[in-house]
């Protein structure tokens, strides 16, 4: 009986998971497509013309005009849309940025690295102290530090990321001196240095919800069947924790960080211009404040990208390593 | 030997009695309550409480440490920090609610759309919420409030733009099953109408929910309107505003710190008065 049930679920799974890897990829360039045109239309969706607000209020008809063709806005809708694809499809790019010159695509390139290097840190960061408080929760379950731990999430939820950032400041660069003001450092060491406070900063916001779910995981993991084997064996605590808990822990946190990217991407901009530091968040206020559209639409399609992309491939790791989920989704 | 499931809220068998017990029983809902309505009071009688303007400037008492005159000390312009909090907690506080209205209708009406009637509907909505949630938020915040100028109306069109995904992703997940369940069958079987399915069976449950996800979106959307405002897109000067207060007292961290570290707190006070309120609905929903 057992034999012939088993071969038939086998077969069906494996064409499952085929099926939901193409599934994720399809719903991927779906919304990838959608990112596009979202893109294309942030700036014509909210009341007002693009060309007053670059030439201000009092600006005369015939400046609006040669504006309008400047930036394309005199051509019917579908005619500027099919232009902005072109662009897109050719060059990956969203146009020249109107008060230098340069391509959007450029002015990003040269400011991602620093940006690029705050998330990871926060990442790092954010993963190690998460692991350590959900673990000494989960361990402690029900105790004081347990409870203590467990309110960090109602008190962190309203508090802004860059008040956040400024009180550290006051603590650790007035008071301390222990790290510089604001700024990024010279060299390698120079630059951790200085990446090290906005860095706690953009992990704290992502710790709360990571000790939340992770303690919930641990507690999962430490009260199944094959933790109480374990124990009964007579493995000791400290390794069961560190050998097995921990491993079976470390998908979950890698997925949760996934869905939360889009909030440590955005987050990372707000921190940026508390610090001073010259990444793809200050481009994005100076864009702002000079009105430079194609550079402001290049920020967003490249953001929402990469939160796309990665979210999909931390779906299909995971997807990968983890037997359990396969044919599951 | 209950083989039929019935629409649970309609054999909610609690009397108003019970009801205030519940709360009696629910400590977090009741502290929250408490510090809430501590703010709102402040806020709605701070004219007769408080004998300073929040914004007429006084230059001869600028930047004064906390007093008996001042109970927290003065701003650069020798304003009163204390007044100017709870007249920014008026400006905050109503914005907040009132930019939540649109987003909790539109987000809880597309979500039981989307999960009651499923298949293309759902496949539609679904893909505008995975394009929506892939821009992250403080970016399609910034821009869309910039876009739309600085000021109450930007915070207002931003919102109503983003705001819903979280109502229609919770409440779908919710309508598709209970779309599963024997009484919404049944329903379906005396011919009743999808509307009259959605508005008086569906809605009445997935709305406790929805009103504890609204508790905790509340928060996230203070902080967002104070990070607006400290960005200098958001609430205009001179309207007492905590965002604009943080970073106005920035230039003085060094000698003033709390000009910039009160208004945060007051900021993380009402969070977690929110959270406790959402935290104790959630426990009495869920003993129900």
């Amino acid at each position: 009986m057992m034999k012939f049930k088993l071969a038939p679920t086998e077969r069906t799974d494996g064409n499952a998971s085929h099926k939901w890897l193409l599934i994720a990829l399809v719903r991927a360039l779906a919304v990838i497509l959608c990112v596009m045109t979202a893109v294309f239309f942030i700036i014509r969706i909210v009341p007002g013309d693009p060309a007053k607000m670059i030439l201000g209020e009092y600006s005369t008809p015939e400046a609006l005009e040669s504006m309008h063709h400047a930036l394309g806005l005199d051509l019917p809708l579908w005619d500027q849309f099919l232009r902005f694809m072109n662009t897109l499809f050719t060059q990956g790019d969203t146009g020249n940025s109107i008060i230098t010159g340069t391509s959007a695509r450029e002015l990003i390139a040269q400011r991602a690295p620093i940006t690029l290097l705050l998330i990871l840190l926060a990442c790092v960061l954010a993963i190690i102290i998460a692991l350590l408080l959900a673990t000494l929760a989960a361990t402690h379950k029900d105790k004081l530090l347990d409870h203590l731990i467990r309110i960090i999430p109602a008190i962190t939820l309203g508090m802004p990321i860059f008040w956040v950032g400024l009180l550290l400041i006051l603590l650790f660069s007035v008071r301390l001196g222990w790290f510089p003001v604001g700024g990024a450092g010279e060299g390698w060491s120079g630059t951790l240095h200085s990446l090290a406070l906005p860095a706690v900063t953009v992990a704290f916001s992502q710790i709360p919800t990571l000790v939340r779910s992770l303690r919930a995981q641990m507690l999962e993991v430490l009260e199944s069947d094959f933790v109480v084997t374990l124990r009964a064996a007579g493995i000791p605590n400290r390794v069961i924790l560190f050998k097995h808990v921990l491993r079976n822990s470390a998908l979950p946190t890698l997925m949760l960080l996934g869905v939360n990217i889009s909030y440590l991407i955005g987050g990372t901009l707000v921190v940026e211009q508390v610090y001073g530091i010259k990444g793809i968040g200050s481009l994005l206020f100076t864009s702002i404040s000079k009105r430079d559209f194609p550079v402001i639409q290049g920020i967003a399609l490249y953001c929402a990208l990469s939160v796309v992309i990665i979210s999909l491939v931390i779906e299909i790791i995971s997807w990968w390593l983890d037997p359990r989920t396969k044919g599951k989704q | 030997m209950n083989y039929i499931q019935l629409d649970p809220h309609l054999h909610e068998g609690g009397r108003t009695a019970n009801r205030l017990k519940r709360i009696w029983n629910t400590p977090s809902l009741l502290v929250g309550s408490i510090m809430f309505a501590v703010l709102i009071i402040l806020a709605v009688f701070i004219p007769y409480l408080s004998p300073y303007s929040p914004t007429e400037q006084n230059l001869s008492a600028f930047l004064q440490p906390p007093s008996a005159a001042h109970w927290l000390g003065t701003d650069q312009l020798g304003r009163d920090l204390f007044t100017r909090l709870i007249y920014a907690a008026r400006t905050d506080l109503k914005i907040m609610v009132l930019a939540e209205i649109i987003p909790f209708c539109t987000g809880v009406f597309l979500g039981m759309l989307a999960g009651y009637y499923g298949k293309w509907l759902d496949a539609a909505i679904s893909l505008l919420t995975d394009t929506f949630i892939a821009f992250p938020f403080y970016l399609i915040v910034i821009i869309v409030a910039f876009a739309s100028g600085a000021g109450e109306r930007g915070i207002y069109i931003t919102f109503m733009l983003v705001g819903w995904i979280v109502f229609a992703r919770v409440v779908r997940g919710l309508s598709a099953s209970f779309r599963k369940q024997e009484w919404v069958a049944s329903a379906q079987t005396l011919g009743l109408p999808g509307v009259r399915i959605i508005l008086r069976h569906l809605l009445p449950n997935v709305l406790p929910q929805a009103v504890v996800v609204l508790m905790t979106d509340m928060v996230g959307l203070l902080v967002a309107i104070v990070t607006l405002g400290y960005l200098g897109i958001g609430i205009t000067p001179p309207t007492p505003d905590w965002g604009t207060m943080i970073s106005d007292g920035q230039p003085f961290i060094t000698t003033a710190w709390w000009l910039s570290a009160v208004p945060g707190f007051a900021v993380v006070y009402t969070g977690i008065a929110l959270s406790l309120v959402g935290d104790g609905l959630a426990d009495i929903w869920r003993k129900k």
